[in-house]
């Protein structure tokens, strides 16, 4: 649920290949397996997302649905989640960066760096309902921490139940950005070779012009394709937050769930389609802003 | 959604051919009747008698029930019981969930033995899907009061309840009224089952604040109002109250059922149910057949089950109202003590209608996620 590929592919893109005139076969053929994955997984259901949201119940053409999304309910869970998405994957991304650098001073065949990149490779996993539940057991009402600081200092650490809204789900979500951002980040920043700093040194650089001048315009596009990841992680993340959230939807996802499962408020299927084709949208205007910010600071790179 | 419905129709192509295929050799076997017939039989006179139904109930050996949770208004018995008595196989398919995702499963599983034979349904996703019911009248069916059944048999009220608050007396003073609940002591503590505008439960707790406090069945504004009141004074948590945060003191007090609070009465000791006497809010729950169920026979012998005094008192025992309770308690059939220990209700009951619902619903949808988030 929390992994997918990771998009921060390195800036230089190959020049593309000129193929023979002559059809070849043989390794598209290879592709195939992929291809049908590829159809079933997303093609499909991209396009039932997109003609659905433009149906209304009968089947007909609508653009109720669509015109829907724009009432206070669904933009206030498209506000939370925007807000919700981009201050988890800023803090993880920083939070993230930050320790990778901590990790990767450590010598490759220590200890700490092997346990703390293994640990990290666990924790990056660890969403869903167990991390919900794991959080509830810790500062929930009740919570093992709740108690104990109620005890000790007579502290109210839930108060109104801040952890089942949104602060909880930033503190929550935070949880497995950061290691995320570690295992996308950290080969990124190995690739920061020492000789460059030597070099940089030799010129007379000082530690600050190094640091602006050659590593972060390097790091720069990994770091916005991880950070990118990591928005797309959490605006996609659903598990988490349905085992913590049970009381008025915050966010868009589980605005999409109370559409399809509510029974209530019925026939609004069509509905959640268009919440999905909001969701896609919000992911494809990132996306693209993603590739022109690439295009910028490669530009000035090469 | 057009490519499913293709598929789906060819499944259902698929299996009327495979129908027609079996249903010639069983035609001599008249007692049992073929699973076409038993897909149409009203009434068990279509079996010849209960036996009749039984013995192809048990040909099929299987019955498919969905979003049945076992401490829910005793069904973990009622299904054990059945299965032994009958000697049919039981599968219990998602017991947590809910009305739609019944009505949800049986639409992806059309065609298939996986789909659910019969539902439990509340009230606004039972008519508005009517026409996937099959009609049945059990033999007790002149024992059902009229304003509980539809009139063909598509769907029967099976039990019902009132919407009450459970408390854990041990961690929270006495209730005698709702306004209680925005006292100080309550800080925290106060749960709601589910999202009321998604779950039926969490609904009819918000129509009973809503009546508690000067509105009606028609207008839900002053209990959505409570709920911010009560979330402000921070005493609204916003958990699921399941029986295990009830067991662990996450939720000292649940807005829920009487009988599902009735239920947790059994287990903890100190855990008090309060119906308010200014607002009596009942509901009651729907029973109905696929029409499209893969075992049709186990279905409509699941149904006679449940309507037989047997198993109107295991409802009973859970705490529910079966919907049979007064005929019941006039033939001397009924669990006398069991019916005795239900929590006191005085006052008329308020029963929103369907347009009721809908119209509450609406503004639900618009104002809710406002008011607590």
């Amino acid at each position: 649920m929390t992994t997918t590929a990771p998009l921060a592919v390195p800036a230089t893109a190959q020049p593309p290949s000129r193929p023979g005139r002559r059809l070849r076969i043989g390794p598209a053929v290879g592709l195939v397996p992929f291809l049908g994955f590829l159809t079933i997984f997303l093609v499909v259901p991209t396009v039932t997302v997109v003609v659905g949201a433009f149906q209304d119940d009968a089947g007909g053409f609508s653009l109720d649905r669509v015109s829907a999304l724009f009432e206070e309910t669904p933009m206030r869970a498209l506000r939370q989640s925007l807000l919700l998405s981009l201050s988890s994957a800023a803090i993880g991304a920083v939070l993230g960066a930050v320790l990778a650098y901590l990790i990767l001073a450590a010598p490759p065949t220590s200890l700490l760096r092997r346990v703390a990149t293994a640990v990290c490779g666990v924790l990056a996993q660890f969403g869903g309902v167990t991390l919900a539940f794991a959080w509830m057991a810790t500062l929930g009402f009740g919570g093992l921490l709740t108690d104990l600081l109620a005890d000790a200092f007579g502290l109210d650490a839930t108060g109104s139940g801040w952890l089942y809204e949104l602060p909880g789900l930033i503190l929550v979500y935070t949880y497995f950005q950061i290691p995320l951002m570690v295992i996308v980040f950290l080969p990124a920043l190995e690739g920061l070779r020492p000789q460059w700093r030597e070099a940089a040194v030799g010129l007379g650089a000082s530690t600050w012009q190094y640091w602006t001048q050659v590593a972060f315009p390097l790091l720069r596009p990994a770091f916005l394709g991880s950070a990118l990841l990591l928005f797309a992680n959490a605006f996609a993340a659903y598990a988490t937050a349905a085992a913590l959230v049970s009381q008025g939807s915050p966010i868009t996802p589980l605005l999409i769930r109370a559409a399809l499962t509510s029974e209530i408020v019925l026939g609004q299927a069509n509905f959640a389609y268009a919440l999905a084709l909001e969701m896609v949208v919000v992911v494809a205007v990132v996306m693209s802003l993603y590739a022109w910010l690439l295009r910028r600071t490669s530009r000035w790179l090469g | 959604m057009k490519i499913r419905r293709t598929l789906v129709s060819l499944t259902a192509l698929a299996t009327v051919a495979s129908f027609a295929a079996c249903a010639a050799p069983e035609d001599d076997d008249d007692s049992a009747g073929g699973k076409g017939e038993a897909a149409t039989a009203t009434s068990v006179e279509d079996f010849g008698d209960l036996d009749g139904l039984v013995e192809a109930a048990q040909e099929e050996g299987e019955l498919n029930v969905i979003a049945l949770p076992p401490d829910w208004a005793n069904y973990g018995e009622v299904i054990k019981t059945f299965s032994e008595k009958y000697d049919i196989k039981v599968n219990s398919a998602q017991p947590d969930a809910a009305s739609q995702d019944e009505i949800n499963a049986a639409e992806q599983l059309k065609g298939t033995d996986r789909a659910p034979d019969v539902f439990d349904l509340g009230q606004s996703v039972a008519l508005a899907n009517t026409d996937k019911f099959a009609e049945y009248q059990v033999e007790t069916w002149d024992t059902i009061p009229e304003e509980f059944k539809d009139a063909d048999g598509a769907w029967v009220n099976d039990y019902g309840g009132y919407m009450s608050v459970g408390y854990d007396a041990s961690k929270v003073p006495a209730i005698s009224s709702l306004d209680d609940l925005l006292a100080p002591e309550f800080k925290g503590k106060v749960a709601l089952n589910g999202d009321p505008t998604q779950a039926g439960a969490a609904f009819s707790g918000v129509v009973m604040a809503s009546v508690a406090n000067g509105g009606s069945a028609d207008d839900i504004a002053p209990g959505v109002e409570f709920f911010a009141k009560l979330k402000k004074a921070g005493n609204f948590i916003p958990v699921d109250p399941t029986p295990a945060t009830i067991a662990s003191g996450q939720t000292p007090v649940v807005i829920d059922w009487d009988y599902l609070n009735a239920a947790e009465s059994e287990k903890l000791d100190d855990w008090e149910v309060y119906v308010p006497e200014e607002a009596p809010i009942a509901g009651y729950y729907f029973q109905a057949i696929n029409a499209d169920a893969p075992h049709p026979a186990a279905a409509r012998l699941w149904q006679e089950f449940l309507y037989s005094d047997e198993g109107q008192n295991l409802w009973l025992a859970g705490g529910a109202r079966p919907v049979r309770a007064e005929e019941m308690a006039e033939a001397g059939t009924i669990d006398e003590e069991l019916y005795a220990a239900l929590p006191a209700v005085t006052g008329k009951p308020v029963i929103p209608t369907n347009e009721q619902t809908e119209s509450m619903a609406a503004y639900l949808s618009k104002n809710w996620a406002k008011a607590v988030g």
